[in-house]
């Protein structure tokens, strides 16, 4: 296999980001744990990035798959862990560009669901611990990677690009799976805000904190680098002044029935006068 | 003894082809049944009938509130049916809105535990990005609520439990499965899709199930209780789990353990059942 | 989908509400709610397209008489077969108080 590939977006702004800090040892290729500072704090950056020699074949191009799941809950647990008896718990950074979740016989073999879910859950940890979690979208957030890696995260911000999408799955097997053809999907995806694969449109759902121009998401420059690392300063800002829930991404918009559905809850949960 | 056998045969009330609704009432202590946001209440699918498709009222998830065992207990059941039990933004608000309620009444000294029966795909297509959110708000829903009480989940079947709600399952405190549930991440047509029919063939049943099968699940400590298609089977296994309280370790925190097996996987050869069983052999601590 | 709203005569209004079925393939959901007096009104909402004569002719076979309680029925209908329309009605109208 070729090794002069590119590297992802993913490699290049966590890179950027920390500004060449070393990546701390003994993680495998495939994700890159480095510890840099933010807002003159220590901070921990994790991507998962491109390993063309990665031992599971189904792992080639950055998606998340066994290995990547476990490494992701061993570099977050990690700091819950330090930080333990910490007044204030050090701010994690998920730099997000993965393409989707490793689709193989292995993958499902070696129960790839339980190896994200170590993921997610050590995000989710470490949220509720106090530790501010930001999800960076610098290219592709999709599906099942996605949700290891960023989803759990108490602000989301994405830059604003062509290449940059967050969805559930790939068009042309969301088209099998519905029975639609993928010219019906993309019909449907032009009016239907869930369903449209770019990011403006998913900017509509209100999940995102904010959404980032950048000059060259491709090839991040210092001045590029230096805003989004403003951005990150203010978000970890406002995380400390909020709650460690999600409830900061319900909304009246795209989102009201969310919101609805849990008003209604609330309101039921208790037999009246009981 | 014999007789005695086919009693129990006899008696025997399949779970599995019971529908959500009835399924939660089977399993709260009788008389306890409150279902929340029911029919009626017509919480449909704000993005389903905007393309032209039927919307159940219930959004295909029922939740219901009352006691098991005497404790409270909140139930969230995904009906299999509707829509391949695929979760949308009102089903998954449901999931994720009712887990929420339970984790803040734990937080007031009202322990209130939760049983999410799992018969889903994972995301409804049709409302993508939205029953994606949601998802992640389940996540961390049962992250949350089980630091306090326990979260079981149960996969009867014939569904299964796919995509992102297959990691919900993987974050629960406990595990319950039939032999007729399948768990993996990656539905087999999608796996055939992306990786091609060498790797996965979707209409190779006896390779599917040898891997994401209940028993083999079970068997490879991807579950913690193997339960016949039995209501009353159903309601002592899950008293028991719950008997048992906060687990120590959660089965998503072992790391550790698993980066270890993985290490040692052969990957010469593709994998096979057998090797996923000699891998996860039980009782064995990295 | 297409949606059919249906009207007919009928008595005093149902006891109780009721809800019976699944939107799942080859059945159907019906929600059952006590009716204004002397009225019944249907509104369904079915996945097959052009299913509107079939409905109608069925329906009228059940409630154009007028000897049935009033009731309020919505239907959510994934492709049911007549025979299943007619077990689900019947059910929801049994469970509502009229056998």
């Amino acid at each position: 296999m070729s090794t002069s590939s590119q590297p992802t977006r993913g490699a290049l702004w966590i890179a950027a980001l920390t500004g060449g800090a070393q990546p701390a040892g003994g993680y495998p290729a495939s994700v890159t744990v480095i510890d840099a500072a933010l807002a003159g704090e220590s901070a921990r950056f994790i991507a998962v990035v491109r390993d063309e020699n990665h031992r599971f074949p189904r792992v080639h191009n950055g998606e998340v798959g066994l290995v990547e799941g476990w490494t992701i809950a061993r570099a977050v647990d990690e700091v819950v862990e330090a930080d333990r008896n910490a007044a204030q718990k050090r701010p994690i950074v998920a730099v997000i560009d993965v393409p989707s979740q490793a689709y193989g016989r292995r993958e499902e073999a070696f129960g790839i669901h339980q190896a994200l879910a170590g993921a997610a859950g050590a995000y989710a940890k470490a949220r509720l611990a106090g530790h501010p979690v930001i999800g960076l979208i610098v290219g592709k957030a999709m599906s099942g990677g996605f949700l290891a890696h960023g989803y759990q995260a108490n602000r989301l911000i994405a830059l604003d690009d062509g290449s940059v999408m967050v969805h559930a799955m790939g068009k042309a097997s969301a088209a099998r799976i519905t029975l639609r053809t993928v010219e019906e999907l993309e019909k449907f995806a032009a009016t239907v805000p869930p369903m449209a694969y770019d990011i403006g449109n998913y900017a509509t759902l209100g999940l995102l904190w904010t959404l980032q121009q950048v000059a060259s998401p491709d090839a991040p420059g210092a001045a590029d680098t230096a805003q989004v690392t403003k951005t990150l300063e203010q978000a970890l800002a406002d995380i400390r002044k909020g709650p460690r829930d999600l409830s900061g991404r319900l909304n009246n918009g795209n989102r009201r029935a969310s919101l609805e559905v849990r008003n209604r809850l609330r309101a039921e949960w208790d037999v009246a006068g009981g | 003894m014999h007789d005695n056998r086919q009693d129990a045969i006899l008696a025997r009330q399949s779970f599995i082809e019971l529908s959500a609704r009835a399924r939660a009432r089977a399993l709260l202590d009788a008389g306890s049944f409150r279902e929340l946001i029911g029919p009626f209440a017509r919480m449909t699918s704000p993005w389903l009938t905007a393309q032209g498709i039927v919307p159940q009222a219930d959004d295909g998830v029922v939740i219901a509130k009352g006691t098991l065992d005497g404790k409270a207990t909140v139930v969230a059941a995904i009906e299999g049916s509707f829509q391949g039990g695929s979760l949308g933004e009102v089903a998954g608000a449901k999931i994720a809105g009712a887990l929420e309620l339970a984790a803040e009444d734990c937080r007031q000294g009202r322990l209130t535990q939760a049983v999410i029966l799992f018969e889903t795909g994972g995301v409804r297509l049709q409302e993508a990005n939205l029953g994606l959110a949601a998802i992640a708000e389940i996540h961390s829903a049962i992250v949350d609520l089980r630091q306090y009480a326990p979260v079981v989940g149960i996969v009867a079947g014939t569904v299964g439990c796919f995509g992102g709600m297959s990691i919900a399952a993987g974050l629960c405190s406990y595990l319950m499965v039939t032999r007729e549930a399948r768990l993996g991440l990656n539905g087999p047509q999608v796996i055939e899709q992306e990786a091609g029919v060498e790797e996965y063939d979707s209409r190779d049943r006896p390779l599917i199930w040898g891997f994401t099968g209940g028993e083999q699940r079970y068997e490879t400590g991807f579950a913690d209780a193997f339960i016949a298609d039995d209501v009353a089977d159903v309601q002592t296994q899950l008293g028991a789990l719950f008997a048992r309280g906060v687990p120590a370790r959660h089965r998503s925190d072992r790391h550790g353990d698993f980066l270890a097996r993985l290490a040692r996987v052969d990957i010469s050869r593709q994998a096979d059942s057998a090797m996923v069983r000699a891998l996860f052999t039980k009782g064995e601590q990295a | 989908m297409e949606k059919i709203h249906l009207e007919y005569p009928a008595q005093q209004p149902a006891a109780r509400a009721t809800h019976v079925g699944v939107v799942g393939s080859g059945d159907l959901e019906v929600l059952a709610e006590p009716g204004e007096s002397g009225k019944t009104v249907i509104d369904i909402r079915t996945s097959v397209d052009g299913s509107g004569p079939v409905w109608t002719a069925q329906l009228a076979r059940l409630f154009a008489a007028g000897r049935l309680p009033a009731v309020k029925l919505e239907i959510n209908d994934f492709g049911a077969t007549p025979g299943v329309v007619q077990m689900r009605i019947a059910q929801a109208l049994e469970e509502i108080g009229h056998a």
